[in-house]
């Protein structure tokens, strides 16, 4: 393998994009308002747009002929590298919006740093991902603050997601220095904004000492294995065949 | 967003170029002086001649009332299709099984909800809110087309809506882009041509089963044999039996007849279902020298008819699904409703 620092970083990417697509996506057909399905659908496939091209870089680094359906479909959640943010399922429509929240509150700066870094390929797909999470904080950010400054129901329940979500936030920045970006220095950017924003819709920011983790090392929580069961069950069932 | 990396051509009978052809029409009808009612002018007579001329009633103009409640039912109908129809393939896309069949798939029911949106504000610009119309549907007051109402039972199925489904829906509306009410001619254009790149998809997701493992091949064939009546079905009655055709023929809101749109669509099928190597589910099918069209046997009406009255395999299933999402969603319209009147009132004591 050329570089296999590059390709972890890639495939972790990817995995992050894939599953926060895949979960986004259950949203279709059951969102709040038919203009949220539509913007739903979006970010979905903004997501699935960003891990095909980090899947398949991932498998052009790694070298041995896996593309990205091989990567997404024929591997098992032990070997999956996403956070365990995106694999969390979805909850209501608060939880995934403070879901949606922290995930582009990384996304954004993270993608950001990539357009700069030295490999060409990833800096040319940060440069196009992070004008996607640029809207999808913007989107979310929104609807923080409806839900937290809405009603007393959606106040509660806006506070109530970000406290399940936010201990998850810690593994996004654990420190890789070696990576083509080291996640430890968007910490910054991302509290700054993240805590703007549940400021002006009128919520805490959580205290919790607990710190999950392990999804960069493929210790998942025990949604993932639902997820991966669904999502590659017919890709499986015929091996080799073309769709 | 989706359809540029899509490779193949248009289906054979591909009907993009019928849209176009409307659309062209749509704008010379628009170019053409419009004679303006006066003090004087018989409104009943001023929308005769604008009918007859081929001209485009817009929400402003006097329409008879009787005209105004066909739209509204018919564009809300249509409309409560395209939503409750992101039901049977949203049931997909969690399986898909690869990430470009993924992103296709969800880009399409996204554009389902987006056809939706449209005409429910076409139906708006008759005087209606969407959120009656909204309701009309939940309480069981106004209807969607039936075929939503079967189930997706495997992949395959997604190909066949595309191809049969979506190509019946088109075939339905191609002339519905030229329809005497303004917004939903212009609504029916931009519909159609998304349409129109749903049935090539779905046409060519049944391609490449349809060339692929034998498992593929007989699931290809299951879903076309499963589609096949219920699409015919998409048109309604057979003339002599449908209730509101006369009428609409005479407002141009119709311009066909069920039985010629079955026809048209069945001879389109024909040639497709050869390309793609499947068999259509007809042993009666064959080519008619004297019609020059095929003769093919006619759906069941009676299973139709129980569907329509609710009894098809999904009616429920659909249904409840739709009221769910309305229901749990309330909370959050109404979180964003009270937001929005407090931001309202911040920016008025700040002003
Ligand atoms: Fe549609
Ligand atoms: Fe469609």
């Amino acid at each position: 393998m050329n570089n296999p620092l590059t390709f972890t970083f890639a495939l972790a990417l990817g995995d992050d994009a894939l599953i926060a697509a895949q979960r986004l996506a259950e949203w279709a057909t059951r969102a709040p308002e038919m203009e949220e399905d539509i913007a739903l659908a979006n970010i979905a496939l903004d997501q699935l747009g960003a891990a095909r091209l980090l899947l398949s870089y991932a498998g052009e680094l790694e070298g041995a002929g896996r593309d990205e359906d091989a990567l997404a479909f024929l591997r098992d959640d032990r070997e999956f590298r996403n956070c365990l943010l995106v694999e969390l399922p979805n909850g209501d429509f608060a939880m995934t919006m403070a879901k949606l929240l922290v995930l582009s509150a990384y996304q954004l700066p993270l993608y950001t740093a990539l357009a700069g870094c030295a490999d060409e390929r990833l800096a040319a797909i940060g440069g196009k991902a992070r004008k996607e999470s640029a809207y999808h904080l913007d989107h979310a950010a929104l609807w923080v603050k409806r839900l937290g400054d809405g009603t007393e129901e959606s106040h509660r329940r806006m506070q109530a997601g970000i406290d399940q979500v936010w201990p998850y936030a810690h593994e996004l920045f654990v420190a890789q220095p070696q990576a083509p970006v080291d996640p430890a220095t968007l910490r910054g950017e991302f509290d700054d904004t993240v805590s703007a924003v549940l400021a002006e819709a009128t919520l805490t920011v959580p205290e919790s000492g607990w710190a999950p983790g392990g999804g960069r090392d493929g210790v998942h929580t025990e949604d993932l294995s639902y997820l991966l069961a669904e999502m590659q069950v017919l890709h499986r069932a015929h091996p080799g065949a073309r769709w | 967003m989706y359809g540029s990396d899509f490779p193949g051509e248009d289906a054979p009978g591909g009907l993009l170029g019928e849209v176009e052809a409307a659309e062209a029409a749509l704008r010379s009808a628009a170019a053409r002086d419009r004679e303006v009612a006066g003090p004087d002018t018989d409104l009943a007579d001023h929308f005769a001649e604008i009918v007859a001329a081929d001209q485009k009633i817009e929400p402003r103009d006097w329409m008879p009332e009787a005209y105004r409640r066909t739209l509204i039912r018919q564009i809300a109908q249509h409309a409560h299709s395209e939503i409750i129809g992101m039901q049977p393939e949203g049931n997909w896309i969690s399986r898909a099984p690869s990430l470009k069949r993924k992103a296709i798939l969800l880009a399409k029911v996204q554009d389902e909800a987006g056809h939706g949106l449209y005409l429910y504000a076409a139906a708006e610009t008759l005087g209606i809110s969407r959120d009656e119309l909204v309701d009309m549907l939940l309480e069981g007051r106004q209807k969607y087309s039936s075929i939503f109402n079967y189930p997706t039972l495997t992949w395959a199925d997604v190909g066949a809506i595309g191809w049969l489904v979506d190509g019946a829906a088109i075939v339905n509306q191609v002339p519905l882009c030229r329809c005497s009410y303004g917004p939903y001619a212009r609504a029916m254009i931009r519909v159609c041509k998304e349409e129109s790149f749903h049935q090539r998809q779905g046409y060519e997701i049944l391609h490449t089963l349809a060339h692929g493992t034998p498992a593929q091949q007989a699931m290809a064939q299951d879903a076309v044999d499963r589609w096949w009546y219920p699409s015919l079905a998409m048109f309604g009655p057979p003339d002599g039996d449908s209730t509101h055709s006369a009428r609409s023929m005479a407002w141009k809101i119709k311009r066909f007849s069920n039985d010629e749109l079955r026809q048209r669509f069945v001879d389109m099928c024909v040639g497709q279902a050869e390309v793609l190597g499947l068999t259509i589910p007809d042993p009666e099918l064959r080519w008619n020298d004297e019609r020059q069209a095929y003769d093919f046997t006619q759906p069941d009406y009676a299973e139709l008819m129980r569907v329509i009255s609710g009894d098809g395999p999904c009616n429920r299933q659909r249904m409840d699904h739709r009221r769910r999402a309305h229901h749990e969603g309330a909370w959050v319209r109404e979180a964003a409703a009270a937001y929005a009147a407090k931001q309202a009132s911040r920016e008025k004591v700040a002003a």
